[in-house]
């Protein structure tokens, strides 16, 4: 029987001080008892609405059942037939406004921890050594996915548990996307993410590393030739946005992305053992308040930033960052400008940067996004003085891919235009999904994309 | 992963490399680079492609050792495998205006203008190259670029092989109508104080001229930014709007200053494999 509880059982947290220092995950994950006393909370819905919040429709209550009666690998089976990706979605969905936000426990208490009880499902998996999982592609039809992100990577795992054999292309030399070089090893340890790409290489996916589609083979070769049919485009949005202010070419100025990248994927953090280096002085000025803006402004400090600072036009109220990644970089020092609008960035003659000029900023009328429009207060001018000025204010998906092949259409933003309510491009047999159609969203809406037009695909092909 | 083939000196420093990559060979196109890495933990560097043939499938490449990745690529010899090749990346140079082309190559970016002079050549266009070096063992390339133009002149700053100046003092003369004639579009690759000099050379005089940048760049698709250069005012990314960029508008300042970014670094881990043995391949 559930039991009523009115607090979420805690997530065991490293020290903000020690952790703040390296590249160890913070959460350390729940004990089985951890995670069956939470599991207890769950009420078992008849009209399980946490469902619905869901984007890739976990059956939640089955699996947090299986993990009350102690049963972890029915628990354990019942999460991966749903979600190819458990043990990221388990650490980097935002579920205080997806399942936990429907969770009817939470209409008077704390919600059930349902994601915190994901990734403990995914956690135990990882540490099974005898669990089966076999190739069984027996269908003809090859199948190509373009970019290895989480669209990617759940589409071409749901397409192989389908038994269409999959080629997943990334331009990178490793496989994951945004998972490998945006999401820093803190929140997602990097070999919690070769897991889970071995396990869809298991099913029978096969992943091509330094392969961009577009500029080493085409679209028409990989349909035509290369005999792949059907296609599905999961390139993200990796395209980072600039303010357009004076100063941005400063040297000590980045974009999130070049940031984050050096040190993920080419582990700057470790130069000079690794060859790539970051440059980071001792005050680092992140502008955004994105999930992106606070992994940079964390990845600052553990790369030896002394302040780390988040600038951001409006207040915390309108960030977008998770309630969690805001409450953590809040534990580990960074400091927090709301209203206040970066207009140059300054430098010395060297061409260093020495400063953020910024105006300050009150709210107005929503804006079209629904939240109250920042308006800078006149003469309100100051500096912060700062060594780095790193720009987290949005991607916009790669135009690559676009440049080169023939038939697809995009909006004004560069985003791939698909049918109302599908993954169809303008293409016949050409899908996409993620933040590649809808510009820059969250790992999960992603991977539900991915998912949704692995059905799509398997019913193109069956039409056929 | 892409198998070495071929490796030939080219110069104390430089070493030329046929490498098996059949479908960057088949895709490539003149002006186009690369990204290599040669090593778990090492960087992302560009490397502009010097010729290709697509019917065999090999690429060519021409490295010159001033880094720690060059310098690991320098360790590596036929039947080694290059650990990351991607590519063709940026666009492919595109010379509107037909006629004399004078092709000018400093250092080891004489390498490519290899396919580059002779795609133009068999679009009808009289080519020329400037091939320009300090001295004479630094000359590379001298027969094979003869073979791909139709004029081939040589400079070394000490005067030990060919005109004795530097390149833009020989393309000053063939603007002022010495043979083989005024060049009507000038490219030019090589170090940023050459490709500097070459631009003011041809400022204000009518002839078109395009430099190749090298910013440093990681992921080469658009998707750091690391690589922005001012363009005319514009703010451009030389991995995709790039390499080539009209070089009369290029803010070279800019340019050489953010180039110079990670000097400190990049000395820090050449003292590094100085000191160690090259272990190429391992961590």
């Amino acid at each position: 029987m559930p039991v009523k509880r009115v607090q979420k059982t805690p997530m065991p947290e490293r020290d903000a001080v020690l952790r703040s220092h390296d590249f160890g995950e913070v959460n350390e994950g729940y004990g089985i008892a951890h995670a069956q006393f939470e599991a207890e909370r769950c009420l078992r819905c008849q009209d399980a609405v946490c469902i619905d919040g869901c984007p890739v429709r976990v059956p939640i209550p089955e699996f947090i059942h299986e993990i009350a009666k102690g049963d972890m690998r029915a628990a354990a089976e019942v999460l991966r037939s749903s979600n190819p990706l458990p043990a990221v979605c388990g650490r980097v969905c935002p579920q205080e406004v997806q399942c936990e936000e429907q969770c009817s426990v939470g209409i008077r208490f704390k919600p059930v921890a349902i994601g915190y009880l994901e990734r403990f499902v995914a956690d135990w998996e990882m540490e099974q050594t005898d669990i089966e999982i076999t190739a069984n592609l027996h269908r003809d039809e090859k199948v190509a996915v373009i970019g290895s992100g989480p669209a990617g990577l759940v589409c071409a795992g749901e397409l192989a548990r389908l038994g269409y054999p999959v080629t997943i292309f990334e331009a990178l030399h490793a496989p994951g996307g945004v998972l490998r070089y945006g999401i820093p090893e803190f929140r997602l340890p990097k070999d919690v993410l070769d897991w889970e790409i071995e396990q869809l290489q298991r099913l029978g996916v096969e992943i091509q590393c330094n392969m961009i589609i577009g500029k080493t083979i085409t679209m028409d070769q990989l349909m035509g030739e290369m005999g792949f049919k059907a296609v599905f485009i999961g390139t993200g949005a990796g395209l980072p946005s600039f303010m357009g202010i004076p100063g941005e070419n400063l040297n000590g100025v980045y974009s999130a992305n070049e940031f984050l990248t050096r040190v993920n994927l080419m582990r700057a953090n470790d130069f000079p053992n690794a060859d790539t280096p970051v440059m980071v002085g001792k005050r680092v000025a992140v502008i955004g308040a994105g999930n992106t803006a606070m992994d940079t402004v964390r990845t600052a400090l553990r790369v030896g930033a002394e302040h780390g600072l988040i600038v951001y036009r409006r207040s915390d109220q309108e960030m977008t960052a998770r309630v969690e990644e805001h409450q953590h970089a809040i534990e580990e020092g960074v400091e927090f400008h709301w209203l206040t609008n970066p207009i140059e960035v300054l430098g010395d003659d060297e061409g260093w940067v020495t400063g953020l000029k910024c105006v300050r900023m009150e709210l107005g009328e929503p804006d079209a996004s629904g939240r109250a429009r920042p308006i800078p207060i006149e003469g309100s001018e100051f500096v912060i003085p700062v060594d780095n000025v790193v720009l987290s204010i949005g991607n916009r998906p790669n135009p690559l891919l676009l440049q080169t092949t023939e038939g697809l259409k995009s909006n004004k933003w560069g985003c791939l235009v698909v049918s109302d309510g599908s993954s169809e491009t303008s293409r016949e047999h050409v899908f996409a999904g993620g933040d590649a159609v809808t510009g820059a969203a969250t790992v999960i809406l992603a991977a539900g994309a991915g998912k949704n037009a692995a059905a799509e695909i398997h019913d193109d092909l069956a039409a056929r | 992963m892409a198998k070495i083939l071929e490796k030939r000196p080219l110069s104390p420093i430089t070493k030329l490399y046929r490498v098996d990559a059949p479908l960057v060979a088949k895709a490539a196109k003149p002006g186009q680079f690369v990204i290599v890495r040669v090593r778990d933990g090492g960087e992302r560097i560009p490397l502009t492609i010097a010729d290709y043939d697509r019917e065999e499938g090999i690429l060519t490449i021409v490295v010159q050792e001033v880094g720690t990745t060059t310098r690991y690529l320098g360790q590596l010899e036929v039947g080694d495998e290059i650990l990351d090749l991607v590519g063709p990346l940026g666009m492919p140079l595109e010379i509107p205006v037909e006629g004399h082309i004078v092709g000018i190559g400093g250092g080891f970016g004489s390498a490519a203008l290899l396919c580059l002079m002779r795609e133009l050549r068999l679009r009808g266009d009289t080519t020329t190259i400037i091939n320009g070096a300090r001295e004479k063992d630094l000359l590379i390339l001298n027969e094979e670029l003869g073979e791909v133009c139709d004029n081939l002149e040589i400079c070394t700053d000490d005067g030990s092989a060919g005109f004795h100046g530097l390149v833009t003092e020989r393309l000053q003369q063939m603007i002022d109508g010495d043979a083989p004639g005024r060049p009507d579009s000038v490219v030019a690759i090589g170090p940023m104080p050459m490709m500097r000099a070459v631009t003011e050379t041809t400022r204000g005089k009518d002839i078109p001229t395009l430099v190749s940048l090298d910013p440093l760049m990681i992921d080469g698709t658009g998707m750091c930014g690391g690589c922005r250069v001012t363009v005319n005012d514009e703010v451009k990314f030389a991995c995709v709007d790039g390499p080539f960029f009209d070089a009369h508008q290029v803010d070279f300042e800019e340019a050489v200053r953010r180039n110079k970014m990670y000097v400190r670094q990049e000395q820090e881990s050449k003292d590094r494999t100085t000191c160690m043995k090259l272990a190429v391949g391992q961590d």
